[in-house]
């Protein structure tokens, strides 16, 4: 008995149950086009949260106040109460000429009530320079980002995010307006662009004013040897070079140490690498437990494999004690109804994968449509207006790996569920299957 | 008993000879345990059987008969006693052995013709050489069904084909694979007489012109007297073994 042989004979009694094949065929369609979206669907996740952190530049190092080694370097630094970064170190930073900087600048975030005349906003404000414009790129809908000018006069200007500005200029023009941050006036010069709202390190809620404002007129806070205090000092670098990276963390280190004296490293420094590296671990293990609630309809396909099977074993009885009589061997009944197992198995896995591939594609398209129609819709409802809760729609990303998993998966669910009904066949007594009514 | 000789019976010698025997049975006996009770089917029969010779096996039900013919077709090995059949010794052999035995040596024909479900005729005659791993299926198929006279209805599936037809093919299916022993079991008990009478032509021209050692098992007087040589069974032994 050739392989071919084997297989025209299974084609032959599926064919035989038409339905019935469908249905079992059906289990394992569904088993495997949901374990291919599924796992698309936490691809596509963990890809765009990748990109969202890489459009913040990749090419960017945080050095954060306090020893413990933050892996979320890029996330806001909640751990104010440790003051060990100054403006004078970024300055120091700058001055050192470290090879492979290309820019320096540091933020201070703090938590302020900004007032107008028309509401109140508890918001995070965040002292920067004109650098993290230019690093992070910024789009502004309104007016501008502050400058290099600006900082050094401390000027009292501030930059909304569109939700910030629609919650307090509901009826005016946001941009020339006042507020009262901490009994300070500021002068609205600009509203970012909305991206999205609730997405990963959105600036829909977030201000920003100029650092040496916030140093000097809202909140001073001062080191010991009166240095000005800093959350974060970010660095940009000349490319994402591994070799690049470790040599400007290395020149910091050593430069921060001696600047700060102290027998610890009292700060750390992450890059965007280190926090990709982190999401996808978190994303990663999101898109494998996706995929094993999925791979339980897997099973439940197998199950009615093995079910089928074990009822077509005893249908066809005496078409076994036939074989035997004529001289078919244990082995060939045996592969007569393994080859049929993993023709269904096999079978319903190639038409899931492209079934899944077909869904992941359509979830696709349908969040292309949707982005498109939002950005249409966008400026009419205006900043701050009701949008999904996935920035653009949910994205899939499909590779090669889910559908070799998948099919693999059904090739040995063929063969696990297949065994036991075959081996069955296998050992029926040529007599008594031949009794067999 | 007076049976009429066989135009062709005087080619074949009137007795057998050991020493060209086909089938050897010595003492079988088979023993089925059925619950607590023993049930002894077979209780130690011997007789042999020269090639060539056409031989029918006759007894009521439970006289032990389709025992017997289930040991000789290799299907099953005896409790006791030895069964050779071509000089191989079958009696301890495994079951994937006996299915090698029986796929070179041994030819079923069934009274309900056993035909498989779906397949048409030449595929069914093919079976045995697709398990063989034979070559030339095809030729070696559509040979067979032309000498049991079906060269015309080899595309046709069983329920195309009438009963004698059926018959016919499931001989081509026997005769195929050019076995020493055909075994018949009741072969015309599903036919009207008149396709009886055809199959029984058929196995007859097969037995005189091929030499195919012929067991007919039956219990109907009218297809034993086409053979030479009747075995009558009775309570699990040989009550009678005669030629007429």
């Amino acid at each position: 008995m050739t392989p071919a042989d084997g297989l025209r004979m299974a084609v032959r009694a599926l064919v035989a149950n038409k339905l019935r094949t469908a249905l079992t065929l059906l289990g394992m369609i569904i088993g495997v086009a949901a374990v291919i979206t599924l796992m698309s669907v936490g691809a596509g996740v963990q890809a765009s949260i990748e990109e969202r952190i890489r459009s913040a530049g990749t090419n960017l190092l945080f050095v954060n106040p306090g020893a413990n080694r933050n892996q979320f370097s890029g996330l806001r630094d909640r751990r104010s109460s440790v003051q060990t970064l100054t403006v004078q170190d970024t300055e120091a930073i700058k001055a050192a000429n470290i090879p492979g900087i290309t820019l320096v600048y540091p933020q201070r975030s703090m938590s302020g009530a900004l007032l107008s005349s028309d509401g109140a906003v508890q918001a995070q404000v965040t002292g920067t320079t004109e650098a993290y414009a230019d690093t992070t790129g910024v789009n502004l809908a309104e007016g501008a980002f502050f400058t290099n000018g600006d900082v050094s006069e401390k000027a009292r200007v501030i930059v909304l995010g569109p939700t910030l500005a629609e919650d307090l200029f509901p009826d005016t023009n946001a941009v020339g307006a006042t507020l009262r941050l901490d009994k300070q006036h500021f002068t609205v010069i600009g509203v970012v662009e909305s991206d999205g709202g609730s997405s990963f390190m959105s600036r829909d809620n977030a201000a920003f004013i100029p650092l040496s404002a916030l140093t000097t007129r809202v909140r001073p806070q001062k080191t010991s040897s009166g240095d000005d205090v800093v959350s974060q000092i970010v660095v940009q670098l000349v490319d994402e070079d591994e070799a690049t990276i470790a040599t400007v963390k290395q020149g910091i280190e050593t430069l921060l140490l001696s600047r700060h004296d102290s027998a610890e490293q009292d700060f750390s420094i992450g890059s965007q690498a280190d926090l990709i590296e982190t999401v996808s671990e978190i994303t990663g293990v999101m898109t494998v437990f996706l995929g094993s609630v999925a791979g339980i309809s897997l099973l439940v396909g197998g199950i009615g494999i093995m079910n089928i099977m074990l009822v077509s074993v005893t249908e066809r009885t005496r078409e076994i004690g036939i074989r035997k009589a004529i001289g078919a061997k244990r082995r060939d009944i045996m592969s007569q109804f393994m080859i049929e197992a993993v023709a269904v198995s096999l079978g319903g896995g190639v038409v899931g994968a492209l079934t899944g591939a077909g869904i992941s594609w359509s979830v696709n398209k349908l969040g292309e449509v949707q982005q498109a129609a939002a950005s249409v819709s966008g400026p009419s409802s205006g900043p701050g207006g009701p949008r999904s809760p996935f920035a653009g729609g949910l994205t899939t990303e499909l590779t090669a790996e889910p559908i070799i998993l998948a099919l693999t998966v059904s090739i040995i669910i063929g063969l696990v569920f297949g065994i036991y009904p075959a081996a069955r066949a296998s050992r029926l007594s040529p007599i008594e299957a031949l009794r067999y009514e | 008993m007076v049976g009429e000789m066989h135009p062709d019976a005087a080619l074949h010698k009137p007795m057998p000879d050991q020493t060209e025997a086909t089938i050897v049975a010595e003492e079988l006996t088979k023993t089925y345990q059925m619950g607590d009770v023993k049930v002894e089917a077979l209780r130690g029969v011997s007789f042999s059987i020269t090639s060539g010779e056409m031989v029918a096996i006759m007894g009521p039900s439970g006289s032990g008969k389709s025992t017997a013919m289930n040991l000789l077709g290799c299907l099953d090995v005896p409790t006791h006693g030895t069964y050779r059949l071509d000089g191989q010794n079958v009696s301890g052999l495994s079951e994937d052995a006996l299915a090698a035995i029986r796929l070179r040596k041994v030819g079923f024909v069934f009274q309900a013709f056993n035909l498989l479900p779906r397949m048409s005729a030449l595929e069914q005659v093919e079976l045995p050489l697709m398990y063989a791993g034979a070559s030339n299926r095809r030729g070696r198929a559509l040979e067979a069904l032309n000498i049991v006279g079906l060269a015309n209805r080899v595309d046709h599936s069983p329920v195309e084909l009438s009963g004698g037809e059926q018959q016919r093919v499931a001989i081509a299916r026997a005769l195929v694979s050019q076995p020493s022993l055909l075994l018949a079991d009741e072969p015309t008990g599903n036919l009207d007489s008149r396709s009886a009478a055809e199959i029984m032509d058929v196995i007859e021209t097969l037995n005189v012109e091929r030499g195919i050692t012929t067991i007919l098992i039956t219990h109907e007087a009218e297809v034993a007297r086409r053979a030479r040589r009747i075995i009558n069974f009775r309570d699990g032994l040989i009550e009678k073994d005669e030629y007429i």
